[in-house]
């Protein structure tokens, strides 16, 4: 059953639940209530970004019908709470797919807009904001207003990476892209430092479509920085129709807090890394374990057992990465592992959000189990090092950041805050605009 | 490709069961009251890959509009496969006790509209030769309770009729379905934070109901396990029961 936690499970608030509009047609009728509403969607960011503690969220998933879909354009149309895996069974065996999808498929389209999440192809395709062509707001003082880039420009900016504080999105049309199998061409390179994986990436960008790299971020030394990357295109042909079968894995209960330690961490990134036994493996693979291995495993996040976890998403803009080197340090020596530890360069393609997360530069993606003040301490070092680059956090995965080091990542916060619905408020607003205290002070 | 027609089309549970039909092709005329969101509903289908999808706006409290209505569905169809009626509203017990024009509004919208609905379609189906009607009774209807026996006693009428009609049509090829769910979380009960193992998604019950239809089943409790649940609550001595405060 739906509890509207955030993916991360941390932290842990109480919230009432405000039944919004089940139709598009229907208003949002906030006048009766007393504090502040946040829609949610499918809960699957990892930090407070998507909880209103003390407050009400408007679940969207009741939104969830297609307006309309031009097969010939590639243009989709349909209500926020609509999910990216409900619009892939529709779209590809029509030939179309998203033109970006973050790691996971269990998002809605209101929470990709609002988070203006990114994936695999940001060097060329930017994030998803950059294909969202229409959307519509609905204001807590009645208005119904279309945003676009011609229409409500500034609102629509705001919208784009706002957090869902703007207003709730009723419906949104998307760009999508055009493909001819549903498969991918992958091709799985294992490198052994961070110079090799920059000279890697460096290469696929102009010939591959998607590329990411999976990091062993417990080995240190020579080692540091060895891993495996993943570039990939669409295949130029083959079949469009879905196989149907889903894997029915999943994580039935919350694992005991010892479950994952230091060990098990790092026999997991050993194995990770020596499974591929050769340099390189070219192969053609469904497009599901391409961008979406971890649906497979249904409420994964369970491993992390009760007390949950962080994800730890920074970009710094120097394309050397020599900041990531510096992070990778900070992490094995702190000796707190992370499953997957993900690296990508990102491309200088403008998000149309005054408030996204992506820019030009290098991202890293890491998770770490909730181990109190270890892991706290852990984060400001790594803050220090991000905030010395000029980088930025990632809000969508955020829990943790203080309010002086968001101000600092987006400059732009307090004219995104002209824009906010006045009705709406989250837990991560409240406390990055110094309105309550993070879990740093 | 079938050819359906659903009345009710606008609930949760119709909206999900013809997602199902619809990612199959196949043809729909739909009914309900709400002209916008019957729109909604109908779009949605259609982008899931219905053949077709056509509308009709009407209250189908007014009987007399329903021999035509059927007629129209046909024609706009070119025949009739399936039908399923997926509306019902829950009334209120307390105010029905008060004033019998309360029950009597009751009684129509969940008995009497479906009896009227189903002679002209059994008629067809009985002439065809084919044709299955699922019809979303409750378990309600199994054993009047305290706390709603109107919507319970309307809902008894819908499954003895279904029971009688099955029992007429059976040599005539027409497959009858009496469908029972148990609790469901609809966007109708979105506000109930904490609704325990008895609930089910109207995703769920959806699947259910498509099955069943697939399989030519009688009755069907969705999902199974309200089958045990009923036994038990049937079988409990009147004597017992009349104490329960359920």
């Amino acid at each position: 059953m739906i509890t509207y936690q955030s993916w991360g499970r941390y932290p842990a608030v109480e919230q009432k639940i405000h039944s919004g509009p089940r139709w598009r047609s229907e208003s949002l009728d906030v006048r009766k209530l007393e504090g502040t509403v946040l829609p949610h969607g499918l809960g699957r960011s990892y930090g407070d970004v998507c909880l209103n503690d003390g407050n009400w969220i408007i679940p969207t998933r009741p939104l969830d019908r297609f307006i309309s879909f031009d097969t010939q354009k590639g243009l989709l149309r349909c209500e926020a709470g609509v999910s990216l895996a409900e619009i892939l069974q529709v779209i590809v065996p029509r030939g179309w797919f998203l033109a970006v999808t973050p790691g996971t498929k269990f998002v809605t389209v209101g929470g990709a807009i609002a988070n203006d999440v990114h994936g695999k192809n940001h060097h060329r395709a930017g994030t998803f904001g950059c294909h969202v062509t229409q959307l519509e707001l609905l204001r807590s003082d009645g208005q119904r207003l279309l945003c676009s880039r011609d229409s409500q420009r500034d609102l629509f900016s705001a919208t784009v990476g706002g957090m869902g504080l703007t207003g709730l999105i009723t419906w949104a049309e998307i760009r999508l892209t055009p493909i001819k199998s549903r498969r991918i061409d992958q091709k799985a390179t294992k490198f052994s430092s961070l110079d090799d994986f920059f000279k890697l990436s460096a290469e696929s960008e102009q010939q591959y479509a998607y590329t990411v790299a999976w990091i062993d971020c417990q080995s240190s030394g020579h080692n540091l920085g060895r891993g495996i990357f993943y570039a990939g295109n669409h295949c130029e042909s083959g079949t469009l129709s879905a196989t149907d079968k889903s894997s029915g894995l999943a994580v039935p209960f919350d694992f005991p807090g010892f479950a994952l330690n230091g060990l098990s961490i790092r026999a997991f990134n050993w194995l990770y890394y020596h499974k591929q036994t050769r340099a390189v493996i070219e192969n053609a693979v469904d497009y599901e374990p391409f961008f979406y291995p971890l649906d497979a495993v249904a409420d994964w996040n369970r491993i992390y057992g009760k007390r949950g976890f962080f994800q730890y998403q920074c970009v710094v803009p120097q394309k050397d990465g020599a900041p990531i080197r510096d992070i990778l340090t900070a992490i094995a020596k702190s000796g707190q592992g992370s499953f997957l530890a993900v690296l990508k360069v990102m491309g200088d393609k403008p998000s149309p959000g005054m408030m996204s997360f992506p820019r030009a530069g290098v991202t890293l993606a890491l998770d770490f189990p909730n181990k109190g003040a270890r892991t706290q301490e852990l984060f400001a070092r790594l803050d220090t090092i991000v905030r010395e680059a000029g980088g930025r956090l990632y809000s969508a995965k955020d829990a943790c950041m203080t309010a002086a080091n968001f101000q600092r990542y987006y400059p732009d916060w307090t004219e995104f805050a002209k824009h906010i619905d006045p009705r709406f408020s989250s837990s991560f607003w409240r406390r990055v605009t110094g309105r309550s205290h993070g879990v740093r002070p | 490709m079938k050819k359906i027609l659903i009345l009710g089309a606008t609930s949760a549970i119709a909206q999900a069961t013809a997602r199902i039909w619809a990612k199959r092709g196949d043809a729909f005329v739909l009914v309900a009251r709400n002209e916008k969101q019957l729109e909604a509903v109908a779009t949605d289908l259609q982008v899931r890959g219905a053949k077709s999808v056509d509308h009709t706006v009407l209250d189908l409290c007014h009987l007399q509009h329903h021999a035509a209505l059927i007629d129209k569905a046909h024609q706009m169809l070119g025949g009739l496969d399936i039908v399923l009626i997926a509306y019902g509203v829950l009334s209120d017990q307390k105010a029905c006790e008060k004033d019998i024009a309360e029950a009597n509004k009751s009684l129509t919208v969940n008995f009497l509209s479906v009896v009227s609905l189903l002679t002209p379609i059994a008629n067809r189906f009985e002439k065809q030769g084919s044709g299955v009607i699922a019809v979303i009774s409750s378990v309600a209807g199994d054993r009047g309770r305290g706390s709603n026996y109107l919507y319970g006693s309307a809902k008894a009428g819908v499954t003895a009729f279904l029971s009688g009609l099955r029992n007429r049509l059976s040599r005539s090829g027409v497959t009858v379905l009496t469908i029972k769910p148990g609790f469901v979380d609809s966007p109708m009960t979105i506000h109930i934070a904490q609704k325990g193992f008895l609930w089910a998604t109207p995703e769920t019950v959806s699947k259910g109901i498509v099955k069943a239809i697939d399989r030519k089943k009688d009755v069907v409790y969705l999902p199974w396990f309200w089958w045990w649940i009923i036994l038990i609550v049937r079988h409990l001595p009147e004597r017992i029961f009349k104490k329960t405060g359920f």
